[in-house]
């Protein structure tokens, strides 16, 4: 992997370095070489790591003054509004961070699926990003039950239920996850723990993550097998390092926005009622981000069906890499499979947006044909279209843009099998 | 990212956002109001907070609390901003129960600016008892709490009327246009001239609605005047030194081939 060996110049660094290269780690992440038309959506990984290290610092803080009581939680979340210094700060900061850390990591999947990033050799890459989304959904799903506000209880109720679909051994398990009869003072205190745990698993396998993208490479906008280094790359430090700060202030600006201007317009109006297990809010949704898995779990009428069909909206991800059967990885030379992928943004959003909605009448229909186009297009679209569609010709190199004539799939496919 | 594609996202979403009407809607939008606390730089109207905690301790705290308040909380920056003097007096007219002392026994003090503010009912249980079966809310984060926030407060406050023919209401039910239903357990108890105001601004309901409403959207968010200038700052400070970032990128990348 490393191009030239590093050597410390201080005797001091020497000495460290050869007892733990940790000098020529930092000296590989420096001059890692990036292909040099890496275009803005790739600033999203860095911003995804400042959201995970803001995440884990606010909350740190947070669970300084915050109590896992069902009697005193709501309480204490008045305290760090009311009482503690810029506790309203650090508490808006960490709950808009959960959601600008979802709109980041969607941009971050959607610019995977259409540049082709989690293909091979990437594939690892990919499945250690869906494990690190997975982990995220259970953080911020258990981050909002500690409020105890009444979206907190019910929508605990709602999600620990979901496991009561299980044959046989459902209601024991879910009683298992409660270690009560009902969603109460031991969940919640629970929730906090591993509220606080999975963050650093996040850590763990965001740097997994990276490793794994540091033994191919970065793939990138045309989506080619580039040599490294070479005219077509540039080092990570400054190249990378200065653009991915121009990125990650323009995304700061848009957080502080919803920070000091709106804070509470992404969650909802009932998490300030506290807990109340006698009185049902009249619409139970989820924040924004999960909304678009809560419309799969209510088009099935079946409650177990359901279930199954969310999870696998998510665990068809998964086997992504071998469901596409394109040997050209970057959507913008693949004139069929570029409409396929607008339609399935407009798809999730959709879902998305029906999630949010009463689950019936035309809201309903609406869910239903979401849902199985969300399938059909990783089931049928990106088998068939990777089969049958005629790409357009793929540059040789970074470089030289020019489209050498009659290069084709063929061409792409040389460029490719050389890794 | 071509330009048809766009355009196809924007449609669908033209087409989502007209379906919603669709939605039964029993209840009559909340009026808008322009509040001097909405906007970037909104703050709160001084004199109307002042008047506004006058309503609520003379009219609303009969049933509602607000329990997360503290009586030094009026006089602080960005609220009410009572005088220290005028904090004490407030908090010195309430009866708090403390304890145990020595001998193990709760007694009763004249309240001080720490404590919290004193609840009309030792409980949810004697609160809801008391009204009806319907416990008044605690009002500490109520404009949070309610889609709508300040606007559906002052709406509600506003929004008794007789029921239309044909609506019958139990005992102890109100009718009110911008309630859930239309239906209230609790009376209108607003009327012109209800109370006397100190600076001597005439009473009336709307004045009287939109005062309250006020002294709410503070005690919900104290820290808003606060937040509001903060927030200006650091975005100030965030643009420039954006630009200056731009500026080191476009001439670090010069150097390469390749537009940024």
């Amino acid at each position: 992997m490393s191009e030239h060996e590093y050597v410390p110049k201080s005797k001091a660094g020497k000495w460290f370095n050869d007892r733990l290269p940790l000098l020529t780690l930092g000296a590989h992440l420096t001059d890692y070489p990036t292909p040099k038309n890496l275009n803005y959506w790739w600033t999203f990984g860095g911003i995804l790591t400042f959201c995970l290290i803001t995440q884990i610092v606010t909350g740190i803080v947070l669970a300084m003054h915050y109590v896992a009581h069902a009697d005193l939680a709501f309480a204490s979340v008045e305290h760090i509004m009311r009482d503690v210094n810029y506790g309203w700060l650090i508490r808006y900061i960490h709950s808009n961070g959960a959601s600008m850390f979802f709109l980041a990591v969607y941009i971050h999947i959607f610019r995977s699926l259409f540049y082709g990033s989690y293909k091979s050799p990437r594939e690892v890459i990919w499945i250690i990003g869906l494990m690190i989304y997975l982990l995220m959904m259970a953080a911020a799903f258990m981050g909002y039950v500690l409020p105890w506000g009444q979206m907190s209880f019910w929508g605990a109720t709602v999600i620990t239920n979901l496991f009561s679909a299980i044959p046989l051994v459902g209601d024991s398990i879910t009683t298992w996850l409660w270690g009560a009869y009902s969603v109460d003072n031991p969940t919640l205190n629970r929730f906090f723990s591993l509220h606080y745990l999975i963050p650093f698993l996040i850590l763990g396998l965001v740097v997994l993550h990276i490793w794994a993208l540091h033994v191919p490479g970065n793939n990138n906008p045309v989506g080619i097998d580039i040599k490294k280094p070479s005219k077509d790359t540039v080092p990570f430090h400054p190249y990378i390092t200065i653009k991915d700060a121009f990125a990650l202030l323009v995304f700061m600006i848009i957080f502080a926005g919803f920070v000091f201007f709106t804070p509470n317009v992404l969650g909802h109006s009932d998490n300030y009622i506290p807990a109340n297990p006698l009185v049902t809010p009249a619409h139970i949704v989820p924040e924004w981000y999960l909304l678009p898995f809560y419309a799969i779990l209510r088009s099935v009428p079946d409650k177990l069906g359901g279930v199954i069909l969310m999870f696998s909206a998510i665990f068809i991800l998964f086997v992504l890499p071998w469901l596409d059967t394109s040997k050209v990885r970057s959507a913008v030379f693949r004139p069929i499979y570029r409409q396929f992928f607008w339609i399935l943004v407009i798809d999730v959003l959709m879902l998305g947006y029906v999630g949010a909605m009463p689950a019936e009448g035309i809201y309903l229909v609406l869910a239903r044909v979401g849902t199985i186009y969300y399938f059909l297009h990783f089931i049928v679209v990106m088998p068939v279209v990777g089969y049958l569609e005629k790409t357009d010709p793929i540059p040789m190199s970074i470089s030289e843009p020019v489209l050498t004539g009659g290069a084709e799939p063929s061409i792409a496919r040389k460029v490719n099998d050389k890794v | 990212m071509t330009k048809s594609n766009i355009k196809l996202l924007v449609l669908s979403f033209l087409l989502l956002i007209l379906l919603r009407p669709l939605q039964s809607a029993e209840m009559a939008d909340p009026i808008k109001v322009n509040w001097s606390f909405k906007g970037l730089t909104g703050t709160f109207d001084r004199a109307s907070l002042q008047r506004g905690f006058q309503v609520y301790k003379e009219v609303c705290a009969s049933c509602h609390s607000m329990q997360y308040l503290s009586y030094r909380n009026l006089g602080e920056p960005g609220g009410p901003e009572f005088s220290e003097q005028e904090v004490k007096a407030i908090a010195a007219s309430f009866e708090i129960e403390d304890g145990p002392d020595s001998q193990g026994e709760m007694f009763t003090r004249p309240g001080k600016p720490s404590d919290k503010f004193k609840s009309p009912y030792p409980n949810v249980q004697a609160a809801t008892a008391a009204n009806g079966g319907a416990y008044p809310p605690d009002m500490s984060v109520l404009v949070k709490a309610r889609k709508g926030g300040a606007n559906y407060i002052y709406s509600v406050l506003v929004g008794y009327e007789d029921p239309p023919p044909g609506v019958n209401l139990d005992d102890g039910v109100y009718y009110n246009k911008y309630m859930a239903g239309n239906k209230i357990k609790m009376p209108n108890n607003l009327m012109d001239g209800l109370v006397e105001y100190a600076d001597g601004t005439e009473s009336t309901v709307d004045q009287m609605a939109k005062d309250v409403t006020t002294f709410l959207a503070w005690a919900a968010e104290p820290e808003l005047e606060e937040r509001h200038r903060t927030g200006v700052k650091v975005i100030i400070y965030l643009i420039l030194l954006t630009i200056l970032v731009y500026l080191s990128m476009k001439k670090i990348w010069s150097r390469i081939d390749t537009e940024v």
